[in-house]
């Protein structure tokens, strides 16, 4: 009996599970999942909850739950990865030994990296929403919001899900409004970019929305310290941003088993063929989702698509067959806009979000890169594709792993790149 | 593509006088680059240079901040000393390099 065994039982992961059970030859393949903490959460439903949009019950459910049967799952904190040796150590001090390894053990923010960013304001007006615990202490401390100076910011890139900080800004703009608190709030984006978002297209498009919202932006910010005392955040070239509410996010970083396995970079990402997933260290050792070092963004709509290509070169590496599949960078990302409209993005590794329709032409029904209500419910409708189709690892009609360019009107100025001509 | 002169060269720059073709660049060059950004160039500034076009050699793209602090090790107060504003925009610009895309 040979062992496949996957590191972590986040989106990646349990997608990853989910597949391999239906189609690996399980008389031959024990697969084999572990994960540190027994609750999945729904992270998009983060951004929701300082709204009191989503509450508690709406984002975490059992893990368990979504691993099917022929997969043994075991709770247990991973220690670290001894690639040389075939085998993973867990914190327990038990050893597994696997013939194909997947690590899918995802990212996660780590403010100690940011001087002062755990000091006497944590938890207090400095907050994150990145995580469970995070995204509920910012909506207990909304809740009492009077007014103020609101920053939103980033410490460093790259981030998960890269729009949700200008998605929390536009929906904290509605919300002030609904709540009559938006003439006494000042609505800061501070981001270490020099735009709203990392393409040029998408990235005017968004600015504009920021200044319609009359939200002002502070670009190419690059975080030193905070100073607990003063209450304000000061850049490596001095200049600084008083806060009195700071939702920042802070480093995301690779978890640190990744460290301890000497398989990271200097984020604990893990060096990676961005079209085949194979560790570039180690055939075989596979890395998906936000654990890698991919140039794309680290988004769940990415951790699908990639499992769909990952599968395909996990059956051919057990059979000892060349990999087949290329996974070429597609992210397919809601961004809510507030006042219950939002926009799609639809990009790959070779061509940024353009405006158009997906993913049928001409007809849509949602738009890319244009402000819709029916963009909105999609995000909205998202919360039950993911319970009930992605985590499962059903395929989700019409979208596939390849992005197209089927229905998208490319602007004057971008060039098509070769790899999709057609 | 907009050429430009420099030092009685031309080079090839993007819109933004980013070095489009690495093979024309040199020492004096860097040296010229630097002077319009109001550096002069030290010891100091070529450890950094020299790391970020090993780096860029290795892996196609420009370092980030903590990459040159954690792996080339020169501290981030140092870079910003070194290259005042945008650091790894004005060093990847003197080293002839692209213009650092931003991740995704
Ligand atoms: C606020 C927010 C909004 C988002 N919005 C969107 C969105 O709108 N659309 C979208 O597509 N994506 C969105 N995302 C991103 C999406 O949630 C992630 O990209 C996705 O979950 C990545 O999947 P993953 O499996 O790589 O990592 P994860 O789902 O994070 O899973 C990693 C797993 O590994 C486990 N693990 C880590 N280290 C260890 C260890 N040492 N031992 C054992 N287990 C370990 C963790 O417990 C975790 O369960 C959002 C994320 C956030 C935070």
């Amino acid at each position: 009996m040979k062992n496949i065994l996957i590191l972590g039982a986040g989106t990646a992961g349990t997608i990853m599970a989910n597949q391999l059970r239906k189609k690996m030859n399980l008389e031959q393949w024990k697969i084999t999942i572990v994960d540190k903490e027994g609750d999945h959460y729904y992270q998009p439903g983060f951004l929701f909850m300082p709204f009191g949009i989503y509450s508690e019950s709406d984002v975490v459910k059992p893990k368990r739950r979504f691993v099917g049967a022929g997969v043994d799952y075991l709770e247990a904190d991973v220690d670290r990865i001894e690639a040389e040796q075939n085998q993973v150590f867990l914190k327990n001090g038990e050893c597994l030994p696997y013939d194909v390894l997947i690590v899918a053990t995802g990212t996660a923010p780590v403010p100690e990296e940011t001087e002062g960013m755990t000091g006497a304001d944590w938890g207090k007006n400095v907050h994150e929403f990145y995580t469970f615990e995070g995204a509920k202490a910012l909506a207990k401390t909304l809740d009492g919001w009077q007014g103020g100076r609101l920053v939103m910011h980033i410490c460093e890139m790259p981030i998960k899900c890269p729009v949700a900080p200008l998605e929390f800004v536009f929906l904290a703009d509605s919300w002030l409004r609904k709540r009559g608190l938006r003439e006494q709030t000042e609505l800061i984006y501070v981001t270490p970019l020099s735009g709203a978002f990392t393409k040029p297209v998408a990235s005017k498009i968004l600015s504009g929305l920021l200044e319609e919202k009359q939200i002002e932006v502070v670009n190419d910010f690059n975080i030193g310290s905070v100073d607990n005392e003063e209450h304000k955040i000061v850049s490596w070239d001095e200049r600084e941003v008083a806060y009195d509410l700071l939702v920042t996010v802070p480093t995301n970083m690779g978890d640190s088993m990744v460290e301890r396995s000497g398989l990271g970079d200097e984020l604990n990402f893990i060096p990676t063929d961005k079209h085949t997933l194979q560790s570039k260290a180690h055939e075989n050792i596979f890395v998906i989702g936000d654990a890698t070092d991919a140039p794309t963004s680290k988004a769940g709509s990415v951790a699908h698509f990639e499992a769909e290509v990952l599968i395909e070169n996990i059956m051919a590496f057990t059979k000892g067959e060349p990999l087949p599949e290329k996974f070429d960078g597609h992210a397919n990302c809601f961004i809510e806009s507030g006042n219950g409209k939002g926009f799609l993005l639809d990009f790959n590794y070779d061509l940024e979000p353009v405006p158009g329709k997906f993913p049928l032409p001409g007809i849509g029904p949602m738009s890319l890169l244009t402000e819709t209500r029916l963009n909105h419910m999609g995000k909205m409708a998202f919360r039950w594709v993911y319970w009930n189709m992605l985590l499962p690892g059903h395929p989700i009609p019409m979208v596939g792993h390849r992005m197209t360019l089927t229905g998208k009107n490319i602007p004057e100025g971008v060039k098509i790149p070769e790899s999709l001509d057609a | 593509m907009p050429d430009k002169t420099i030092n009685g060269v031309s080079i090839s720059v993007d819109d933004d006088g980013f070095m489009t073709d690495h093979s024309q660049w040199n020492k004096e060059l860097a040296a010229a680059l630097a002077e319009e950004e109001g550096i002069s160039l030290s010891d100091g500034h070529w450890k950094v240079i020299d790391y970020i076009l090993a780096d860029y050699a290795e892996k196609g793209t420009v370092p980030g901040m903590r990459r040159i602090n954690k792996v080339g090790g020169i501290p981030t107060k140092e870079l910003y000393a070194l290259f005042p504003g945008g650091p790894i925009k004005k060093a990847a610009k003197v080293s002839g390099l692209p213009k650092p895309t931003s991740c995704v």
